[in-house]
């Protein structure tokens, strides 16, 4: 009874993750990979991929620092930063991190220094979003999270 | 039940309990990965460095069936890793990587990779990984002649379905009533480690000079056309652990070899002709991609480029099987020396010396030196093992051809690990008799090939380095060395850029021999010379070589896999006309024998299915270079 409204609520706000472009299918997936041998599986996914962007972001920060910039390090970096994205379904986060690349490949040190502020909005974004999430789907319980997750 | 299971679907076990190594920098993929492999009921090991993974495969060969590697790697390049595999562990490994561009799955691919997944990875693509590791070991099969049947049954490793070790045992005795070999059982009950299916790593049944010896004595008393069916070759050789299979499966490239040595010598009349102004066709370098470099590289080593250009890839296996001595001693192993390597007019330590120019170009055709000096060089090339009985060959231009240069490249193959070089050494005799091709020896040509596991490659080195004949060689060495592939310049080098060119070598000097040391070892340069291009073996695959020496040529990296066997055959099959099919990675042929080697190389028509598949090699057949 009580967690009724709360499933809704979850099942609400995991839909809207997806609606905004938040999360793709990738998420999905993580989802799928959950299960009663693994039951928190997508939050400890998540929280890997917190503490890995946190030190890539760093060293990006570092090497934006420097100028010139390393446009070949930059990207190096940013490529690894969007594969761990996409891995986890982080969808505008991802694109920010295609467009900085293009920046890099065509030398556009002033766009990647813009694109990289907008990167870690979004990450930042994503971030508060899907720890609330979690925090939701906890107290919801995790038969009703994947209850709710499944629907 | 299980065990019925197991015989009668392998497949159905098989992928489960697959035992896969995941490397990947991003602890957040690497996660996501290992968790995809659990649920797809693999058995997974992860790491996040590469180092770690070479480490881990090192030590036992026969933990893995599967390797999922990240592209962009902090420790070492993903690439490097591929590399490593391929050589050392002839492995199946399957490329990860966010970046989706043309260029790097290209490169993946002639890397080795049989496969290349974009992140993120979903299960769908995960769960068909297995079939590279099947049609790798069916293709290790193919050319081990084992029977795979056996494999079959293994499926173990953990994840298999219900079937114990045991069932597994228990199946395969009964997969192998004919079959002599105890090998499988042992190994399933040792874990199926080597046997499963998975691995593969059946042991391979290496046709060494002297098993192959009887063989073709077996084959000769009972009339190859008529009599000579395996079950009775089998019996009349009398040698242990060898099956009425792997007996069959020899017989067959055996009689395509005789087919493909027939053409040639047709063609080699040809190219006798040609030889005089062939060098412009034996250095095909030109034509050849790959070879191209070797042209730098011959020049740069000095090489004989004429003299290689003398030999006339065609021509120079009519000669081989000529001049008795020649067709073996002069071949220089084909795959690698042949480029002006050759030397030949001096070289060869063997009265052949100028057939030894040929040296075949390291790669593992250092083998198909050792058909052609076979007197000389044979003793050298023993180092392998095989060479001795090069020297027995040479005789019988076809016939012995055949097993010579198989000798050899056993020899070298399954000696590349210890030293392949060392035949080449010996095959510096052949090369030009002079010591300095020594140098070329594989031991240089080993350092070049030192990623390459090239244990097979090694014994290439060793030919290419001889096919440089000495000294060139080992200019060229060094040159090759920083491709690999660029066989060019020294036999070793080819050895280096990818084992599988010296498959192609050892065509070409197959061919070459027959030059009578006139012939430049372009021939075997050749190919290398397309190894050149690119630095993986994998890569040679542009080189014309590939036309010339199908697919014979042992892929460096089956080579390895074959124990040598393949390798060893490789040369040898050169001679033989591609006997053996070397896995299509080692089709590096030699350009120059361009023609002879296709004539020869046809044969090889299984090693061009191996090409396509699972290892990047597939390209190979021809490609000796890889």
């Amino acid at each position: 009874m009580e967690r009724n409204p709360m499933r809704r609520q979850l099942a609400i706000m995991r839909q809207s993750l997806f609606d905004q472009g938040y999360l793709d299918e990738q998420f999905i997936q993580l989802e799928e990979l959950q299960d009663d041998a693994n039951p928190n599986f997508v939050e400890e996914v998540v929280i890997l991929y917190y503490r890995d962007s946190a030190r890539i972001i760093l060293n990006l920060e570092q090497a934006l620092e420097r100028k010139p910039f390393d446009f070949n390090k930059l990207d190096g970096l940013m490529h690894q930063f969007k594969g761990s994205s996409s891995s986890i379904g982080a969808k505008k986060v991802k694109a920010e991190c295609t467009l900085f690349r293009e920046y890099c490949k065509s030398g556009n040190g002033e766009g990647c220094t813009r694109a990289f502020q907008q990167l870690k909005r979004e990450y930042a974004t994503l971030k508060r979003k899907l720890e609330a999430y979690f925090q939701l789907a906890r107290q919801a319980g995790p038969a009703e999270t994947a209850c709710c997750r499944k629907e | 039940m299980t065990v019925e299971r197991a015989i009668s679907e392998p497949k159905d076990q098989f992928p489960i309990g697959m035992r896969v190594l995941a490397v990947d920098d991003d602890p957040t993929c690497l996660l996501l990965l290992e968790t995809l492999l659990r649920r797809c009921q693999y058995n997974v090991t992860t790491t996040s460095q590469a180092i770690t993974a070479l480490k881990l495969l090192r030590e036992n060969k026969n933990k893995f069936d599967l390797v999922i590697s990240d592209v962009h790697m902090p420790d070492m390049d993903g690439f490097k890793l591929l590399e490593h595999v391929g050589l050392e562990m002839d492995l199946p490994v399957i490329m990860l990587s966010a970046n989706g561009d043309t260029k790097l799955v290209m490169k993946g691919i002639t890397h080795g990779a049989c496969d290349y997944l974009l992140k993120p990875v979903r299960i769908e693509e995960l769960q068909n990984i297995w079939q590279h590791v099947v049609r790798r070991k069916k293709f290790d099969r193919k050319d081990g002649d084992n029977s795979g049947s056996q494999d079959k049954p293994h499926i173990d490793n953990g994840g298999a379905a219900g079937m114990g070790g045991v069932d597994q045992n228990g199946k395969l005795n009964k997969k192998r009533k004919d079959q002599n070999e105890d090998e499988d059982e042992e190994h399933d009950e040792n874990g199926h480690d080597n046997e499963d299916p998975s691995t593969q790593k059946k042991p391979r049944v290496v046709w060494s000079v002297e098993l192959h010896r009887k063989f073709v004595a077996a084959v000769n008393q009972l009339g190859i056309d008529t009599e000579a069916v395996p079950k009775k070759i089998l019996e009349l050789m009398n040698v242990e652990k060898l099956t009425r299979e792997n007996v069959a499966s020899h017989l067959q490239k055996y009689r395509l070899y005789l087919k493909r040595i027939s053409c040639v010598a047709n063609q080699q009349a040809n190219m006798a002709a040609a030889l005089g102004s062939a060098d412009s066709n034996y250095l095909r370098m030109g034509p050849l991609n790959g070879l191209g470099t070797f042209h730098t590289l011959a020049g740069s080593d000095q090489l004989h480029n004429a003299a290689l250009r003398s030999f006339p890839p065609s021509g120079v296996l009519g000669r081989l099987n000529t001049p008795a001595g020649l067709g073996m001693r002069g071949l220089p192993s084909p795959g690698m020396i042949q480029l002006g390597h050759v030397q030949n007019s001096g070289n060869t330590s063997n009265d052949q010396s100028k057939l030894q120019s040929f040296v075949i170009p390291g790669n593992h055709n250092a083998n198909t030196l050792q058909g052609m000096p076979m007197s000389l060089e044979l003793d050298q090339l023993q180092n392998n093992k095989g060479v001795s009985h090069i020297g027995e060959l040479p005789t019988a231009a076809n016939t012995t051809v055949f097993p010579v240069s198989g000798s050899l490249m056993d020899a070298r193959i399954s000696g590349c690990s210890n030293n392949p070089l060392l035949g080449v050494t010996s095959n510096s005799l052949m090369l030009e008799g002079s010591s300095q091709q020594t140098t070329l020896h594989p031991s240089n040509l080993r350092d070049s090939v030192s990623t390459m596991g090239f244990q097979n490659g090694n014994t290439l080195s060793d030919f290419t380095s001889i096919a440089t004949a000495s000294n060139q060689l080992q200019c060229s060495k060094a040159d090759l060395q920083c491709q690999a592939s660029p066989t060019s310049c020294n036999a070793g080098q080819i050895i280096r850029s990818a084992p599988p060119e010296w498959n192609a070598p050892y065509h070409s000097n197959v061919m070459c021999c027959s030059i009578n040391s006139s012939i430049p070892v372009n021939g075997a340069m050749v190919p290398l010379g397309q190894c050149l291009d690119q630095n993986n073996p994998n890569f040679h695959r542009n080189m014309d070589l590939d036309s010339i020496a199908p697919s014979n040529f042992v892929d460096p990296i089956s080579l390895k896999r074959s124990e040598g066997f393949n390798s060893a055959m490789e040369p040898a099959v050169i001679q033989k006309e591609g006997y053996f099919q070397p896995r299509p990675q080692g089709g590096y042929n030699v350009g120059s024998l361009e023609d002879l080697a296709s004539a020869m190389m046809k044969e090889g028509p299984d090693t061009r299915k191996l090409a396509d598949g699972d290892f990047g090699c597939n390209g190979y057949s021809h490609r000796t270079c890889i």
